[in-house]
């Protein structure tokens, strides 16, 4: 059985090409079918801000990237709570479909995934 | 036991040192290295192009010395590698950039790479960060 793989997003979208190389991991591992996770934390979790304007700061869109990732089989989508609540994020606004984790949950996570990547 | 190493910072970092050390004791403690993977500005401590001053270690050079002694399969990530200017021969020709700073023994190839090597590793190790 393949071995299943915790992406960790730790890095906002305007903060370099970070987010977007956590995202390339997961979107690769989709296109082979491999078993994936990818959850948000720390800054990573303004990744999951609605109503972004890239183009201010001249970036793509991440966001429409992002909602590839259903498509590409990576349905397990999380996002700390804790990470969140101290940028001012509700979870009821998200972008994205993401299942909310405390602290405790966050740990059984990690434990559950055969291998994790922090990017 | 198998072992995919990824790195996630450039030469000048402690991290990618740290990661050289670790992939030494993976060999020297009689295991084995499935694939070193490099990705985000772990691409730059694969340049030939570093210059390290003469009395600090030049880790992009023992990086090299050590895929070319072990016979190692060693990737850099092409997306990755591209965007920070690291290109091989023929990335080089393409783009028709005047330097080529990713010779052998590194090979340029996709995030599949990464994802190969952690599932026939045993343990997949990365190093990021400082």
């Amino acid at each position: 059985m393949a071995k299943s793989l915790l992406i960790i997003s730790r890095q906002a979208p305007w903060n370099g090409p970070s987010a977007r190389e956590a995202l390339d991991i997961a979107l690769a591992g989709g296109a082979f079918d491999l078993p994936l996770g990818m959850l948000f934390l720390d800054d990573g979790v303004f990744q999951l801000a609605p109503d972004q304007q890239p183009a201010a700061v001249q970036q793509k869109n991440l966001a429409a990237n992002l909602q590839a990732l259903p498509m590409f089989g990576v349905e397990e989508l999380f996002a700390c709570s804790h990470s969140l609540t101290r940028r001012g994020l509700a979870p009821d606004t998200l972008a994205l479909p993401v299942q909310v984790l405390d602290d405790a949950a966050l740990s059984a996570l990690i434990a559950r995934f055969d291998q994790v990547v922090t990017l | 036991m198998k072992f995919a190493i990824a790195v996630f910072s450039p030469a000048h970092a402690p991290s990618s040192r740290r990661a050289l050390r670790y992939a030494e004791a993976v060999l020297a403690g009689g295991h084995e290295i499935a694939r070193l993977f490099f990705y985000q500005d772990g691409v730059h401590s694969a340049s030939t192009n570093v210059v390290a001053p003469q009395d600090e270690v030049d880790v992009a050079a023992q990086w090299r010395a050590f895929i070319d002694s072990n016979q190692l399969d060693a990737v850099v990530c092409i997306a990755a590698a591209l965007r920070r200017g690291v290109l091989d021969e023929a990335e080089a020709n393409r783009y028709q950039r005047p330097a080529v700073n990713l010779p052998k023994p590194w090979e340029l190839s996709g995030l599949g790479q990464l994802h190969e090597a952690a599932q026939v590793a045993d343990r997949l190790v990365c190093f990021g960060g400082d």
